[in-house]
């Protein structure tokens, strides 16, 4: 089957959630990277919401238990273990099941499951060499009290994942940056924004795979192609993947 | 043998090539896409010979006209529309002879939205992650026609079923869109009162939607908490609510993930018929218990299954 090339459950880090109080959607893995995972979450903490006759939509208390939620859910799908689903869609909090013949009973199976935490393990991990010259980087600086060469420090510091794609195709929301750098989104959305761009909104990370309207805050840009439909895989990015930025100086390609 | 190739002499507004969809990659934001009407695209490739997945073409509202570089069988279904060849009547809903050199023309639709056409062997452009369909939102697929394009043709397959004679058309979309919805995932999201003005108050279809959702004019959903939902996983049908109150019904083209909250989710069975309604045409929603089956309203078109 097609469906699992770019997304195999690549093993990641075991970055707790932050601490609470931040805004709703800057809990989701928005903390600095711990050595280790939590505990084994049970599959009745999971809520089931019903989405029409044939999906289920998996809600977990937070990103980090989504996460782990995904991986376990492509590890029983590639064992095997899972009825047929056509679709796996994670998102900040959510795993969408689509096309399931039963989706009630699929809940209740899931109700019964050990999800154990994030593979802790060393695994590959997607490099993207960045130009750190966003039209941005200035105000994200100014939002960071920092100066903006300490940007392209302080957002390579970091090993990302990608928590799910979503906007267009092969477009990766990252987690991984400590909360206290989320930005907001721009006022005004740019009518186009460049393909490769490094932008940050909220909580994410994000690198627009193709030119595109967007309200992210640029901070950087990359050679690499994110999206190739005619390459295996697609998606440069896939939920689950690792990524590392690299900065580049601008005069060196 | 000849090449063949339908050439586009009037585009329409806009046609697209679909076929049932690319599946399997929501995951990586790719909309699943395929004809809105299926079960006018499915009809239109078995009265044409064809596996019901074959790549057909789907006009909106005007029509389009193509010329064939050699004899081919074609047939027009779905919206009900004049259809011509070489500006003499030919049939709707059945089998046609075009042929080589013959101008194909699919007149604009006399009610509802959406024509299919289909030629013996399919649209045989390149499958771009297993479909050939046009996705709109994200630009994958072939672009929509241009005057001028030229597409290629399939052979058909040697010792295929052969045209089909005889099959129901359809008379087209009703004169009430009665769209069935099961409730969630984010009802709670919303007062009960909204929940009531949704399932009792008269809607109509916005001249604003497209291929990624039905848009509807009506009364304004009321949210019972405000905030933002983080982003999720959306399915086809999905009723999505964003800030102005007013329900988006999620058609093939739609965003993957998405962070308005979804009050419900219309049926699928109850979607083609979604995608014939033209603006105006009162819509109303009616809420039905969880996964109790209830017979379709519409007639299915008869499913051609092969090995």
């Amino acid at each position: 089957m097609r469906h699992t090339s770019g997304s195999e459950n690549t093993p990641s880090d075991g970055s707790l959630s932050s601490p609470a109080g931040g805004p709703e959607n800057a809990r989701i893995s928005g903390a600095e990277n711990a050595p280790e995972g939590g505990g084994p979450c049970p599959g009745e903490a999971i809520k089931a919401l019903p989405v029409g006759d044939n999906a289920l939509l998996l809600e977990c208390a937070d990103g980090e238990a989504s996460a782990a939620l995904h991986a376990e859910l492509l590890r029983r799908r590639r064992a095997g273990e899972l009825p047929a689903v056509r679709e796996v869609v994670p998102a900040a909090r959510t795993v969408l099941l689509d096309g399931v013949d039963d989706p009630d009973r699929l809940a209740a199976l899931v109700a019964g499951w050990e999800i154990p935490p994030l593979d802790s393990r060393p695994a590959a991990v997607v490099e993207l060499p960045v130009h750190y010259d966003g039209a941005d980087l200035a105000e994200v600086a100014k939002a960071w009290g920092v100066r903006p060469e300490e940007v392209a420090e302080i957002h390579s510091a970091v090993e990302y994942r990608v928590a799910f794609c979503g906007f267009a195709p092969g477009f990766g929301y990252l987690t991984g940056l400590p909360a206290r750098y989320a930005v907001p989104r721009r006022a005004t959305p740019r009518t186009a924004v460049p393909a490769g761009s490094v932008a940050l909104a909220g909580p994410y990370t994000g690198v627009y795979p193709r030119s595109s309207p967007g309200g992210w805050q640029l901070i950087g840009r990359t050679d690499e192609v994110l999206w190739d439909p005619g390459r295996e895989p697609a998606a440069l990015l896939a939920p689950g993947t690792r990524v590392r930025f690299l900065p580049r100086r601008a005069e060196a390609g | 043998m000849s090449e063949r190739t339908v050439a586009v002499l009037r585009a329409g507004a806009p046609t697209t090539v679909q076929d049932l969809g690319r599946f399997g990659q929501a995951h990586l934001g790719v909309p699943r896409s395929g004809a809105l009407d299926p079960f006018a695209a499915r009809l239109v490739n078995r009265l044409v010979g064809n596996p019901e997945e074959a790549a057909v073409l789907e006009t909106t509202v005007d029509g389009c006209a193509l010329r064939s570089t050699a004899e081919v069988t074609a047939a027009v279904g779905g919206a009900p529309c004049p259809v011509r060849v070489d500006g003499r009547p030919a049939a709707w809903g059945a089998a046609v002879r075009v042929p080589a050199g013959a101008v194909l023309e699919v007149g604009a639709a006399v009610r509802g939205l959406r024509s299919y056409v289909a030629f013996a062997g399919g649209v045989a452009v390149d499958p771009v992650l297993g479909s050939r369909s046009t996705d709109l939102l994200s630009g994958l697929g072939p672009p929509p026609l241009r005057d001028g394009a030229v597409l290629p043709l399939g052979h058909p397959a040697p010792g295929g079923p052969g045209p089909c004679y005889g099959a129901p058309p359809w008379p087209g979309p009703p004169d009430e869109l009665v769209l069935r919805i099961r409730l969630g995932p984010r009802t709670d999201w919303f007062t009960a009162s909204a929940l009531r003005t949704l399932t009792t108050s008269a809607y109509r279809v916005s001249p604003a939607g497209n291929r990624i959702g039905l848009r509807t004019e009506g009364p304004a959903l009321e949210r019972a908490h405000e905030g933002e939902l983080p982003s999720e996983g959306m399915v086809l049908g999905a009723v999505q609510v964003p800030p102005d109150g007013l329900p988006v019904v999620f058609l093939a083209d739609h965003p993957t993930t998405g962070g308005y909250p979804v009050i419900g989710v219309v049926l699928e069975d109850d979607l083609a018929a979604a995608a014939q309604a033209v603006p105006g045409t009162p819509v109303r929603f009616l809420a039905r218990s969880p996964r109790a089956r209830m017979p379709s309203a519409r007639v299915r078109a008869p499913t051609s299954r092969r090995p």
